[in-house]
């Protein structure tokens, strides 16, 4: 087996994919929709406060954004690896 | 024809199709039972989760909740979408490739323990017959509400409205769930939610088109009603004349939101009926696509609730605050007839008058109202009132047989064939599983119409138990290959018992009761699940630190989970 195609290496290619995933999730619902609502709410996107369209609508949207682009990365993460179906 | 003909109509004609697809989806297996034979493709899977996910109080309550909370509403929609994304990268792929048939399966094998299989099975049964019990009320009540003069036309049993319609919802869950299985119900959700959907976008878009001239409720939201102004902005300004918080600012502490989206967030992917749906997909990376399709379907319902919340309330304020009593719409009398809309003129002057104070406020408004008097709202035909039944009627339906199938499988497979009869045959395996399904759609349908009085509070119990259990307990099944099960055991327990101890005091008023000023770190009960969670991974890693390591072949186990290849079908060993 090639040594850096491991299933070490595999993990942890995919650890480090979770992490900057999870940190988007983090700011978009947590950071934008709760902890920074009201300053960004000084911000608008069109008849939106900026803070509460994070909070009812933008956050879900990266949430959809972030499932696709890791069942996108992940499959090709499988290839490399051949790990994958 | 009239509302009465229409809603006859389409409630007849969906439960017909949703009868029809169980008899033609009929399980000959425990395999097809319990996974609708491991070969349903990732964009039915991703349109029968959404439907399973959606239950009654999605449908029908949401929209008006965020009404009367604005921002702070927040919470439901960020905490039961955000969930997905845990499910998707943390939990679905690998219980797909673990490729047994239930959640304490994968408990069972992991923690290589009876004892935490039924740890996890008490769990399973206790979180599904407390969400199943709101779910036939919720069937009952639509019918009751809808279709009144039918209901009341017969006797059965001595039984109320309510009653009625709930024994009418079991008779159709009784059919496609025992008959079907996980086959029947899987194809049952997808024409669910198209139905539920299809109901819930139409009266939206013509109510969007009214109020700000545009169909995308999303974008209607954001924009400007007639005569100028934002639509939000302008909600702003009226309620906060009125003695109101603002619409778009909250009034809920910011620890307290935080705590809340986690518990729904963490609960959202430890409930067992979700989880499942991921084991009838044919390979990991379909589980993966699947859970995206999951979230963009549950995401358009999701993202129109707070267009409905605003839209509803705009137009509460808008054509009946500062109205005269006798010139309110028609669809204002109808509700009124309903009880879920009061007007009490207490100082007689003739005008309506909505106020922060109770002792002046003359406009009582049930949050249902918003989704419910929506097609009135936007004066459209009457088949559209019909649609909106039907669309109830399937959002309840969806996830109370996803609810009935986690119990029937919990006792059939995890505790008959895994523990009590381990030689039992397939065929008489799946007779038990039918014969668990029998009763568990009787205890539902008893809960249903004799509801304990706190069916409000046994959501917050139902999400904070999956999130203090299952949740920490499979991430660190797959994430840590060091867990164990004296770990795993002691978390669980630790994390159900605080949660319980919490929402029994602050809910039920046991163990001297208390209230938001007794909170705990100012966390409400509904937010406590997170807490229960974070007691229960320290508890296991405490734990574990001084318990031996997992034997060699579990270890092996979750090397394998870890791996997309080979995950074949899902199957029983």
């Amino acid at each position: 087996m090639n040594p850096n195609k491991t299933p070490q290496q595999y993990w942890k290619r995919n650890l480090r994919l979770l992490y900057i995933l999870f940190s988007i999730w983090f700011i978009a619902s947590y950071g934008c929709g709760i902890i920074f609502a009201e300053e960004l709410n000084n911000f608008r996107l069109g008849g939106y406060k900026l803070g509460f369209w994070f909070a009812q609508q933008g956050s879900i949207y990266i949430f959809i954004l972030i499932i696709f682009v890791y069942a996108a990365l992940m499959n090709k993460l499988d290839k490399e690896f051949e790990v994958d179906e | 024809m009239d509302i009465l003909a229409w809603t006859y109509l389409l409630v007849g004609f969906t439960f017909a199709l949703y009868i029809g697809i169980a008899i033609w989806s009929r399980a000959g297996s425990t395999k097809e039972f319990y996974v609708a034979g491991g070969g349903v493709s990732p964009l039915a899977n991703g349109l029968a989760t959404a439907a399973d996910w959606m239950s009654a109080a999605s449908f029908i309550s949401m929209a008006g909740l965020i009404s009367f909370m604005g921002y702070d509403g927040s919470v439901f929609l960020m905490g039961w979408t955000g969930g997905y994304v845990l499910l998707a990268l943390l939990l679905a792929p690998y219980m797909r490739k673990f490729g047994k048939f239930t959640v304490p399966a994968f408990i069972g094998d992991r923690y290589y323990s009876n004892t935490a299989r039924t740890v996890a099975v008490i769990a399973a049964l206790f979180v599904s017959f407390t969400y199943v019990a709101g779910q036939m009320r919720g069937v009952g009540i639509v019918f009751s509400r809808y279709l009144e003069p039918v209901l009341s036309s017969f006797e059965l049993f001595g039984l109320d409205n309510t009653g009625k319609g709930v024994v009418i919802g079991m008779v159709v869950v009784f059919f496609y769930a025992v008959l079907g299985g996980m086959k029947g119900i899987t194809y049952t959700q997808v024409a669910q939610y198209c139905v539920l959907i299809f109901a819930y976008m139409v009266p939206t878009i013509f109510i969007s088109m009214m109020l700000v001239g545009t169909p995308i409720p999303q974008i209607g939201l954001g924009s400007s009603v007639e005569g100028g102004g934002y639509l939000l902005d302008k909600l702003d300004g009226v309620l906060t004349d009125l003695g109101f918080a603002a619409y778009t600012s909250g009034q809920k502490s910011m620890t307290d939101m935080i705590f809340i989206t986690a518990a729904l967030m963490i609960g959202t992917a430890g409930l067992p009926h979700v989880i499942v749906r991921f084991f009838t997909v044919p390979k990991v990376r379909d589980a993966r696509k699947s859970a995206g399709y999951a979230l963009l379907f549950i995401a358009i319902l999701y993202t129109t609730a707070p267009a409905i919340a605003a839209f509803g309330m705009y137009n509460f304020l808008d054509s009946v605050h500062g109205k005269k009593v006798a010139e309110l719409p028609t669809w204002v009398q109808t509700w009124q007839k309903t009880g879920l809309i009061e007007i009490n003129d207490i100082n007689n002057d003739g005008v309506v008058q909505y106020t922060n104070d109770a002792a002046t406020n003359e406009m009582i408004i049930d949050k249902d109202i918003m989704v419910l008097a929506s097609p009135e709202i936007a004066e459209l035909p009457n088949w559209v009132v019909g649609l909106i039944a039907a669309g109830g009627m399937a959002a309840a339906l969806s996830t109370a047989a996803g609810l009935l199938l986690v119990i029937s499988t919990s006792v059939s497979h995890d505790l008959l064939k895994k523990q009590i009869m381990p030689n039992i045959s397939d065929k008489n395996e799946l007779r038990a599983a039918r014969l668990s399904a029998v009763v568990a759609v009787v205890i539902a349908g008893y809960f249903g119409i004799n509801p304990p009085d706190y069916v409000a509070a046994v959501v917050a119990l139902a999400f904070g138990l999956a999130a203090a259990s299952f949740f920490p307990a499979i991430l660190m099944g797959i994430f840590s290959k060091r867990m164990n099960k004296e770990g795993a055991i002691a978390g669980m327990i630790a994390g159900l018992a605080i949660t319980i101890f919490y929402i029994l005091k602050f809910k039920f008023n046991l163990f001297g009761g208390g209230d938001a000023s007794t909170w705990w770190f100012g966390i409400s009960p509904e937010g406590f699940g997170t807490v229960g969670a974070i007691v229960n991974f320290v508890v296991a890693i405490i734990v574990m630190s001084f318990t031996k390591a997992p034997p060699a072949d579990v270890q092996d186990l979750i090397e394998d989970i870890r791996i997309p290849r080979g995950a074949g079908e899902a199957m029983d060993h």
